[in-house]
């Protein structure tokens, strides 16, 4: 059947891997987008932009301090996550009453700004970020490059460990709970205010994360994460606004979905995930794994 | 404006009548305009270094043309075509400028060029490289400046073909300029006795290549020809290099490649690419000289062939009004179509009837780290491609300029 | 109550005055385009001010009619009042299929929707042949208004004819919102389950204003065709779509005004901020935190509340 689809299926199995690592960076990015939407009620248009201060952090750790890549890999993120706390201080925690619209002029704004800011400083073709672990198995069906593998590990690790963090642990619970109810939570006397922070910092840190993690595979470059927020906002749409493990194997899925458009209809690649999100929507409302209330 | 060309016209009747040697320049001063991508994509190729070859030639004069000040103005396109409209015409009719150099992309670039038409202004297309320009789009103050598509095909095409990559797989950035490059190449891959085994398209701005990638490997192609540009070109090369597609046995052909592209993605994974450019800083004592002057304000920075471009077009432009004494677009355009031009950046070339600057190209290939000796030194000389035999023949643009003449 | 009428009438008859005397003084093309943009912000205005949808697909409208202008003027050689026609009729067809998809949802899933259609309709423009792919459908001609009547040649004349066009959308816009549909589209924006329940059918007024609105983006969006000639892909991007909601945003959502004045800010920083180079994005990008900080009912909305925070303010007049 598959040689009727123009494609041999060991070929279709490599696709397939690919696609699923390319689902690794959307699950990341799309988790610290859901998380930050579920706690602040604000959609980040800076995650973005986050993601390549990641990358550039992770660069410029490499280039002006000589910190190697595993140690980039745990320190920019929090570099980054810290920024992220600050903004959240000083402009976002004065939104939160107010309409999404708001939040986005916000955070859409920021992100002009951090982004024009590194094109003056470094340019628009981009930085190199040497391969930490380069070399690759050939796996019969395709050659496997080392780091993707490790791209795919390690970005499950991280995704199941916020969904652990998020859902199982009291701290977790207590952010749930905030969302929920947030008067209440305060009467039981927890810092709401601060736990909002903290989620802030958490999302805006795995966005990072994704950007280190990508700064071997794509060009380090200022405007590498412009036109990335809406399709994982569209990946958090299609999991279900809120679901943690909604947007996970979303992201994980659409990978996969969009590796198999790469073969057979490559040009629609980039639209085929806005074609999913309005099925979805029109079939499922509150998404895959949203609650319906 | 009209003020202006009254009093333009006032004065060139009484320049001929009493002072032949009165310089007849509009509005008292020659304005260039440049007109591009400063903030998005593109800026490495264009952008501020742009900006900075304009000013360089016109210190080169002195400030001063014909007795009159030179000014420049500059702004960024915001890669919009409604943007490239509305600051041409603005410029042209407004703030007098006489001539524009620019403007990004091609719907922006086309966008001013209807504007110079309709103006009588001069305009230096320097960035664009739809050949369309100077064939069924062509018009009368329009000069296409530095490349088009069919030169890439024709450089890199031919050169590869003929060094035995018979076998050709594309990958095309899907829009205009991706399709008629991998519609020029093929046309040139073919008549010189290769074939094209397949092609994949894919949507502008991908940030990953490895499904591409895999394709590209079972397509069992010699030659994976990459029509595509800026960013989807820098990682479609890295991303062939994590996936061993040159160690496999097979030749990437970078069919549009600049040498800040190169620098960003250093020699170690684009050494042995083949690529076609008209300026290559490293070329002769001139090209040396200034691309330092460049890099001393620059950070350091060489010149992409589009920036050298626009120091040529801004000089080339003020030289004619120097000779000339007048910034009358007709007469500084009859007169850059009918004598050729030798400058030391580009060598001999020619302007002609539909627009095109005609100029010897080169085919460079990138070096091994080994070979380099240091810091931008990138290229090596594979091959002179003489103009004739780069561009695309008058006659097969289907510019309605040349029918006439 | 009729100081602030007074105000209103005084205010409307300056900015009628200055708009008539604008093309002497500032360049006409600029200025139509940004009539243009206006009038799509007015559009998009009508639906999330008046109707509480918001749409981030608007693009879709705005682009694919200058499109439809584009081909109908340029290769089937028609009149430029009959391009436009056919535009806004393509608009309100293209927004009478996907507006009944997505009224089906609401609030974000409402948006969602909207901007899945338009980057399929961005798609399509990608791929299909006659939009020129990014080369854009170019050298559009300005042909003579009424067969001829109205000679355009020259921007000036080009202006008050898009004046006019504008200035009928503007009046369409204030018609729609102040007749009694209006009132019932602000009653649902408010409690959508009372209106129903006082027998009005939500979903078909969400849906007619959804198509209201985008012919009348259609109107903008052609009328820019013809203004400046080409039609290209810009129109029709997710970012396009955005630019639209920040106007309404800067301008003030809800007021009649608002999304005209937004406009007229954003275009004017796009074509004079652009001397600014590279510091473009970066300016644009602090002047919206700026206004999310301190202005955040945009400019229009907060001159209305100064107005109205002035002595003796009569028995709370409607803001329009």
């Amino acid at each position: 059947m598959f040689e009727l689809l123009g494609i041999a299926p060991q070929a279709l199995f490599g696709q397939l891997l690919v696609g699923l690592i390319n689902g690794a960076f959307y699950a990341m990015l799309s988790l610290g987008l859901a998380v930050i939407f579920g706690m602040l009620n604000v959609i980040n248009f800076t995650h973005g932009a986050q993601y390549m201060l990641g990358a550039f952090a992770a660069w410029l750790m490499l280039t002006v301090l000589n910190i190697p890549f595993w140690i980039g890999l745990v320190l920019a993120p929090l570099v980054v996550g810290l920024f992220g706390v600050v903004l959240e201080r000083l402009l976002l925690k004065r939104l939160y009453h107010l309409d999404h619209l708001y939040g986005f002029l916000m955070t859409f704004g920021l992100a002009l700004v951090i982004e024009g800011v590194f094109q003056w400083k470094w340019g628009s073709s981009g930085q190199p970020y040497p391969n930490p672990i380069p070399g690759g198995t050939n796996l019969g069906f395709m050659f496997l490059p080392t780091y993707r593998a490790f791209v795919v590990v390690a970005a499950l690790v991280i995704c199941l460990a916020t969904w652990f963090a998020i859902e199982r642990t009291r701290l977790g619970g207590y952010l749930r709970a905030a969302t929920e109810n947030p008067t209440l939570v305060r009467a039981f006397g927890i810092n709401v205010p601060r736990l909002i922070t903290l989620t802030y910092g958490l999302g805006v840190g795995l966005a990072a994360l994704a950007g280190v993690l990508a700064a071997p595979i794509y060009q380090v470059s200022p405007l590498m994460g412009q036109n990335l927020v809406l399709v994982v906002f569209a990946v958090v749409v299609i999991g279900g606004m809120g679901s943690i493990l909604g947007s996970i194997v979303t992201g994980f899925g659409l990978g996969l979905i969009e590796g198999l458009t790469k073969v057979f209809y490559p040009q629609a690649s980039s639209t085929v995930i806005f074609v999913i999100m309005a099925i979805v929507l029109l079939i499922k409302p509150a998404g895959l794994f949203g609650r319906t209330r | 404006m009209r003020k202006s060309l009254a009093a333009a016209a006032l004065v060139c009747g009484m320049g001929v009548a009493a002072l032949p040697a009165a310089a007849q320049i509009s509005g008292d001063v020659v304005k260039l305009g440049v007109l591009t991508d400063m903030s998005s994509l593109y800026s490495d190729i264009n952008g501020p270094g742009a900006v900075v070859a304009v000013q360089m030639a016109i210190e080169e004069f002195g400030g001063m043309v014909a007795g009159k000040k030179i000014e420049l103005v500059q702004a960024d396109v915001q890669n919009k075509a409604d943007i490239a409209a509305t600051i041409s015409g603005r410029w042209y009719d407004v703030e007098g400028v006489d001539a524009i150099l620019g403007t990004g992309g091609s719907a922006s670039s086309i966008a001013t060029m209807r504007v110079a038409g309709e103006k009588k202004r001069m305009f230096f297309a320097v960035d664009p490289a739809s050949s369309d320009i100077t064939g069924k789009l062509c018009n009368a103050y329009t000069v296409h400046w530095v490349y088009d598509t069919v030169v890439l095909a024709n450089g890199t095409g031919s050169a590869v073909v003929k060094a035995g990559g018979k076998s050709w797989f594309f990958l095309t950035a899907d829009y205009a300029f991706g399709h008629a490059l991998e519609r020029d190449v093929s046309a040139v891959v073919t008549a010189n006795g290769g074939k094209v085994v397949g092609s994949v398209r894919h949507p502008l701005n991908t940030s990953d290549f490895s499904s591409f990638m895999l394709q590209a490997q079972a397509s069992k192609a010699q030659v994976i020809g990459l029509a595509n540009a800026g960013g989807d070109t820098i990682n479609s090369i890295k991303q062939a290099a994590e996936f061993g597609v040159v160690k496999g046995g097979q030749k990437l052909a970078g069919l549009l490649v600049f040498v800040t592209d190169v620098h960003s993605l250093t020699l170690k994974l684009a050494q042995g690419l083949q690529l076609t450019e008209a300026f290559y800083w490293d070329r002769n004592d001139a090209s040396r000289a200034f691309a330092k002057r460049f890099g001393e304000r620059m950070n350091g920075k060489m010149p992409t062939s589009i920036q050298a471009g626009f120091y040529t077009a801004a000089k080339h432009y003020l030289e004619q009004v120097k000779a000339l004494n007048t910034d009358d677009a007709d007469k500084v355009m009859a007169r850059m179509k009918s004598t050729p031009a030798d400058e030391p950046l580009f060598g001999k070339a020619v302007i002609r009837q539909d627009g095109r600057k005609v100029h010897d190209v080169y085919l460079f290939e990138v070096k091994a780290p080994s070979e380099s000796k240091g810091p931008w030194d990138y290229y090596k000389l594979i091959r002179t491609i003489p103009g004739e035999e780069a561009f695309r023949p008058m006659d097969q643009g289907g510019c309605p300029l040349v029918k006439k003449s | 109550m009729t100081n602030n009428h007074t105000l209103r009438n005084i205010l409307l008859v300056a900015a009628l005055a200055v708009a008539l005397a604008a093309p002497w003084v500032a360049y006409p093309v600029f200025l139509m385009t940004a009539l243009c943009f206006a009038l799509f912000a007015c559009a998009f205005n009508l639906l999330l001010g008046f109707a509480g949808l918001m749409s981030f697909g608007h693009a879709m409208f705005f682009g694919m009619a200058a499109y439809f202008f584009g081909h109908t003027v340029k290769e089937w050689g028609w009149r430029p009042e009959f391009g436009i026609l056919a535009s806004v009729l393509g608009a309100a067809a293209l927004g009478a299929v996907t507006g009944a998809l997505a009224i089906r949802r609401q609030g974000i899933y409402f948006a969602m929707i909207t901007l899945a259609f338009s980057q399929m309709i961005y798609f399509f423009c990608v791929q299909a042949p006659f939009t020129h792919g990014e080369d854009g459908l170019q050298g559009i001609p300005r042909r003579a208004f009424l067969g001829g009547l109205i000679e355009v040649k020259d921007d000036r004349a080009m202006y008050y004819v898009v004046l006019a066009i504008v200035l009928f959308g503007f009046a369409a816009v204030y018609r729609i919102i102040h007749s009694p549909f209006g009132q019932v589209l602000k009653a649902i924006r408010e409690n959508e389950q009372r209106a129903i329940s006082l027998g009005y059918n939500a979903n078909l007024y969400k849906l007619l204003a959804f198509i209201l609105s985008a012919a009348i983006a259609g109107l903008a969006g052609s009328t820019k065709a013809m203004v400046l000639q080409f039609a290209t892909l810009t129109d029709v991007t997710a970012a396009m779509s955005g630019e639209v909601v920040l106007m309404a945003l800067v301008g003030g959502i809800g007021t009649l005004a608002g999304p005209v004045v937004g406009a007229f800010v954003i275009i004017t920083m796009q074509n004079y901020l652009a001397a600014a180079g590279e510091w473009v994005l970066v300016i644009q990008g602090a002047i919206f935190v700026v206004i999310v900080l301190a202005f955040r009912k945009g400019i229009v909305g907060e001159i209305g509340d100064l107005v109205r925070r002035r002595p003796k303010p009569g028995p709370a007049g409607s803001s329009a």
